[in-house]
């Protein structure tokens, strides 16, 4: 896939990262990238978040006006454990861009970008629905494809998918080897995390 | 007063809920509400392997099962960094592009049923069952097709194939004149479509509209142009763009692209007989795909391969990648993050029905509740991908 700015280089994250620490000098801004990294990927801070994105949408040479969709990611175990990737889409440029930004494990929040982009209120509903993530400053924040009195945000690595897995011995810790006795294999207990 | 519609209301294509705060006859605030079909396919996905999604993507936009298909294989794809053969590629725009013309088949029956006018919806599910009976020949299932694979396709196409094609596509664009014919200059048609549920392109662009949603109103952006997937740069088509954005705009790029499915569909058809009737149907790249299954019964390398991909599934390298396909409804993407394990630690949808319709209150609010059924069959939605 062509990633070409209107007669300039390519996008690369190594070039909107050094166009980001100008503008924002002091920020934290780390572009992502890796083997099998197969977009363009930038990682900034939660604090500088919707400047950024603003910067990013109205700047002329990125025009990232489309936010395509918002992904939540659960690291577990790594710190900080939440990441929000922000698909961005740049129509007059034909480039697309990850926005990325890490969200620690306790009292989770991130500021909305709703403002920035409207099209981010169902898909920061459906984040915070999965994950928990409180997206602060958003009109609306309500969970949106689950009942409103579900317990839980079931994208969460630690929460079970809903069932018991079945016990064999490749899942069951310290269980190597066949045993007759079947009745005491227990399965991995996961818990449901409270709300 | 409000006025609750749905979830189950045979204009609200499913399981919708738009919950109306009406003032008389018009609209004061809409909210739709979903996730009556939700179904949990991106926390499964975490506990499958890669070829093991294929068919849940086939339940999110079940009216177009092989542009999901299709869309998971290419993230799949461009993660592992391998591209299928060319015949493969070929066969894949072909019978997308079949799929377009089905799915937008079964739009244009319904969203004109909901107005009313009955006819069309007979018209348009005769054509639908045409290209159904294809998908039985191609894989033998009529809607649950999950015929893709990670690297090319899961059987060769069974013979007499094209021929059966070239007859549905050498039909087709006198087919999509009778409902023009029934529609395009029809007064009533006229009267509920025109200037009902407008959309400028700036709200569009705004609200992350998608496919003919965002072409309605006027923006000319296809992923098939833009970002070719699949061999798209090499094939001739133009793409149909509205002016103001309403529901007879909408109407109208859906139906010219019925006739530019099958100026697609027919160089497809020409492309595979070029690369012969039957031939590759999967990359020789064992690692990642099944090899065939006269070599594994002779030989013992292929056996090994074959036991390691059903046993596990293949082993992606550890990183990212997002890919998207112009499905009939929009921008349809998978975004999948692999800890280098034969399981995605992530599966992302980018579901085109779920973003457009987020587009429907500002279609609606200050017009009249009646319109709200023409803007909803408009924007074209499928509670499946919806709700996933």
């Amino acid at each position: 896939m062509s990633a070409t700015l209107a007669g300039t280089a390519p996008l690369t994250a190594e070039r909107v990262a050094e166009r980001l620490r100008e503008k924002f000098p002091g920020a934290a801004v780390r572009p992502v990238t890796g083997e099998a990294m197969r977009d363009v990927g930038i990682e900034v801070s939660a604090d500088r978040l919707v400047e950024i994105a603003t910067f990013l949408r109205d700047e002329r040479e990125f025009e990232f006006a489309f936010l395509s969709w918002i992904a939540g990611v659960d690291w577990l175990p790594a710190e900080p454990r939440f990441e929000v990737v922000y698909g961005l889409l740049s129509l007059a440029h034909n480039a697309r861009l990850n926005l990325r930004v890490r969200v620690p494990e306790e009292n989770p929040r991130l500021p909305s970008v709703v403002a920035v982009w409207p099209t981010a209120n169902w898909h920061e509903r459906e984040t915070y629905d999965f994950y928990g993530i409180e997206f602060t400053g958003h009109p609306d924040l309500r969970r949106i494809l689950l009942p409103e009195d579900w317990v839980g945000w079931p994208l969460r690595k630690d929460s079970p998918l809903g069932y018991e897995e079945v016990a064999f011995t490749h899942n069951t810790p310290g269980r190597r080897l066949p045993s007759p006795d079947l009745t005491r294999l227990k399965p991995k207990k996961v818990t449901y995390r409270a709300q | 007063m409000t006025l609750n519609m749905g979830p189950q209301h045979p204009s609200t294509h499913g399981v919708l809920r738009v919950a109306l705060e009406l003032d008389g006859e018009t609209v004061v605030r809409c909210q739709p509400i979903i996730g009556y079909l939700h179904t949990g396919m991106e926390k499964q996905a975490e506990y499958k392997t890669y070829t093991q999604s294929i068919p849940q993507t086939d339940r999110m936009d079940y009216l177009s099962p092989l542009s999901n298909n299709l869309a998971l294989c290419l993230a799949a794809e461009k993660l592992l960094g391998i591209e299928p053969p060319p015949r493969v590629q070929a066969i894949r725009v072909l019978l997308t592009e079949l799929t377009r013309i089905s799915s937008h088949c079964v739009w244009l029956g319904t969203h004109a049923i909901d107005i009313g006018a009955m006819t069309v919806f007979w018209y348009c599910f005769r054509e639908r069952e045409k290209v159904l009976s294809i998908y039985d020949q191609v894989c033998g299932a009529r809607m649950t097709a999950s015929y893709f694979r990670v690297g090319g396709l899961a059987s060769d196409i069974p013979a007499g194939l094209l021929d059966r094609c070239q007859k549905f596509v050498d039909e087709m664009p006198a087919h999509v004149d009778e409902y023009e014919k029934l529609l395009t200059r029809n007064p009533i048609w006229l009267a509920r479509t025109k200037d009902v549920a407008p959309l400028s392109a700036r709200y569009a662009v705004a609200l992350g509209a998608s496919g003919p949603v965002l072409r309605g109103s006027g923006v000319s952006w296809d992923l098939r142009k833009a970002q070719p997937y699949s061999g798209y740069e090499q094939y001739q088509f133009d793409v149909p763009v509205g002016t103001v954005g309403d529901a007879y705009d909408r109407y109208q790029v859906r139906v010219q692209e019925m006739r530019q499915s099958t100026r697609i569909a027919n160089q497809a058809i020409a492309k595979v007989r070029e690369y012969g009737e039957s031939g590759d149907y999967r990359l020789r790249d064992y690692k990642y795909v099944l090899p065939p299954k006269e070599e594994v019964k002779t030989s013992m390398e292929a056996l090994i391969h074959h036991f390691k991909i059903v046993a596990h599934g293949f082993f992606p390298p550890k990183g990212e990648a997002y890919q998207a396909v112009e499905a009939p409804k929009g921008e349809l993407g998978f975004y999948f993050i692999s800890d280098g394990t034969p399981r995605p630690w992530r599966m992302k949808v980018r579901s085109p029905s779920f973003v457009n319709l987020q587009t429907l209150p500002t279609m609606v609010e200050g017009r009249l509740v009646a319109d709200v059924i023409a803007a909803i069959g408009s924007i074209d939605i499928v509670l499946g991908e919806v709700d996933r």
